[in-house]
């Protein structure tokens, strides 16, 4: 695993839908070096009194271009929006340890809440079995990519909590009936990022069912590089029976749902 | 004085027996092992790594979460977690001997006797230049922060620690003391070869909207440019003081804040916090720092250190 510091150049930056934003970026160390699920750590430019960097998950990593797509949601992601093509920005990355390769033999579910889709792009383009997606939002606006994910071969099956698009209800409502009416039976391997309650509810089904399943955990930050200690969480250590910490951003953000200890998970 | 070129410009130091080839470090807690940040930083151009707070078995540290970020600053209660001496020394020993940087292992304990005990095993330990002394971390509760701030609890761990070892011993200071002066003193008198300060300064901060505190450990310590004045004023004061060396940390960045800290009489600084912002800050800084005393015209740091003129 080789990771880089570098000033990446803003080639792209557009508003998309609800708050979200595109940012494509030229990274030339970062962006050959991404594998499905890793993210980069930003240093968001004019933060002022803010000192940390905050992680995004990479989105696309094409050549020398490097996408992420995230959210207005705080002071950082704000800040971020002013970025205007020419800048430039500092990133660290590719970090972490992504998702694996899909299973030969098994059949890939991809399950996403709201930009939580974002972390899960990559792997669709590269995964060789073009399965199901499943995407969750509150609203309409928070459905994105759907044309995307299906021009690359996916069926994607989309719920809204207010029905303003696709199914009504949460993501489990449609992935439920979908694994109860044949999906089950052809071994679903699920790749799910999404809020922590997304994570929660899909592992318990994938854990009851022994479904393989791998998800994305969006925790905090400091470092990125597994140095501050300040994003671990609870993991089993199945051998001696206990628990024991793992980084976020060095052992995971994705982790077997078999491994984190869902109880301490708020 | 008329400049000379960078080539020109020795930065070796000699830090309390530690010969480094700059004298920038960086801090414990903030570059993990080294493993960590190896792929982004050339562990070889840094003065010394200071590798984060070992204490004798095992540790897990503090329930999340651990880090809120506060104004220009960084409050932590990581609870110093770690692989104790034993899983320390087999695990990251041998990567650490690979470089040509000095390893300083801060150490830290629940007792006097443990404090001593880690320092004996480090003792036998090849490849360990020396032992910075972690009596003043606010995030344990088991009687730590008191070592810190309790002037004869001090001398009493600091002396039993330089009976335990030979390696050279750093005590690194508590700021949150009255007279900073009187701890720098005791540590020259138990026979430290060093003194780094500051450590983080205790703090804690609340969220409005849940009334909760932002740490699970409710307080904190606070590091970042948020502690910089602070830190200055104590190296000034702990540097006048003694005449053992002093290395100065404290929200350190860039080679304008270094110059602040030998300016008052560190002889070596400490990047910490700032490695998390940017990783490549210290060897960073050591370029900048040769560049400056070039311009200036001199040639070692010997024309800095100590030279403020209030």
């Amino acid at each position: 695993m080789s990771m880089y510091q570098e000033n990446a150049e803003v080639l792209e930056h557009e508003a998309i839908q609800g708050g979200y934003n595109l940012l494509i970026m030229r990274s030339p160390n970062i962006a050959p070096a991404v594998k499905p699920g890793q993210f980069v750590h930003v240093l968001v430019p004019h933060l002022g009194e803010s000192i940390l960097r905050r992680p995004f998950s990479v989105f696309r990593a094409e050549g020398d271009r490097l996408a992420i797509l995230y959210k207005d949601v705080g002071r950082g992601t704000r800040t971020l929006t002013y970025l205007r093509h020419g800048e430039t920005l500092s990133l660290v990355g590719p970090l972490g340890r992504g998702f694996p390769d899909p299973a030969p033999g098994l059949f890939p579910v991809l399950v996403a809440g709201g930009y939580g889709m974002a972390a899960l792009h990559i792997c669709a383009q590269r995964s060789p079995v073009k399965g199901v997606a499943f995407f969750g939002g509150r609203t309409a606006a928070d459905i994105l990519c759907v044309k995307e994910f299906e021009a690359l071969g996916w069926t994607v099956i989309v719920t809204t909590e207010d029905g303003s698009l696709g199914h009504q209800g949460r993501v489990t409502d449609a992935l439920d009936p979908w694994m109860a009416q044949g999906g089950a039976a052809r071994k679903p391997e699920l790749f799910v990022c999404g809020p922590s309650g997304l994570l929660k509810a899909v592992a318990a089904r994938a854990l009851e069912h022994r479904w393989r399943a791998w998800v994305s955990v969006d925790n905090n930050m400091g470092c990125g590089v597994g140095a501050c200690l300040t994003c671990v969480l609870k993991v089993h250590d199945h051998e001696k029976g206990d628990w024991t910490w793992a980084r976020a951003c060095r052992e995971g953000p994705v982790f077997a749902a078999s491994d984190i200890v869902w109880e301490a998970v708020g | 004085m008329s400049a000379i070129p960078v080539t020109a410009v020795d930065l070796s130091v000699n830090v309390g027996g530690i010969a480094l080839k700059n004298p920038v470090m960086v801090a414990s807690g903030t570059f993990g092992y080294g493993p960590e940040y190896a792929d982004l930083v050339d562990i070889n151009r840094l003065g010394a790594i200071v590798v984060k707070g070992i204490c004798l078995n095992p540790t897990k540290g503090n329930p999340t979460p651990r880090t809120a970020e506060v104004a220009s600053g960084l409050l932590n209660a990581i609870g110093l977690p770690g692989p104790g001496v034993d899983g320390f020394v087999r695990t990251y020993m041998p990567f650490l001997r690979q470089y040509a940087t000095p390893v300083i292992v801060n150490i830290w304990g629940k007792t006097i006797e443990e404090y001593a005990e880690v320092a004996r095993r480090f003792d036998q330990v090849e490849g360990i230049a020396g032992l910075e002394v972690n009596v003043s971390c606010p995030n344990i509760k088991e009687g730590s922060a008191l070592f810190g701030t309790d002037l004869d609890m001090f001398r009493r761990v600091v002396d039993a620690i330089r009976a335990a070892t030979r390696l050279p011993m750093i005590p690194k200071l508590a700021p949150n003391v009255a007279d900073i002066t009187a701890f720098a003193k005791a540590a020259e008198a138990s026979g430290a070869n060093a003194i780094s300060l500051i450590n983080s300064f205790p703090g804690m901060a609340v969220d409005i909207k849940t009334r909760k505190p932002k740490l699970a450990n409710i307080t904190g310590g606070l590091t970042g440019p948020a502690i910089r004045p602070i830190a200055v004023r104590l190296v000034w004061q702990a540097a006048k003081a003694v005449s053992i060396p002093v290395i100065g940390m404290g929200g350190i960045g860039a080679v304008n804040d270094a110059l602040e800290f030998f300016l008052v009489g560190a002889r070596a600084v400490a990047v910490g916090t700032a490695n998390f912002t940017n990783p490549a800050a210290a060897v960073t800084l050591v370029d900048d720092l040769r560049a400056y005393l070039a311009a200036q015209g001199m040639a070692s740091l010997d024309g800095l250190v100590g030279t403020f003129a209030p």
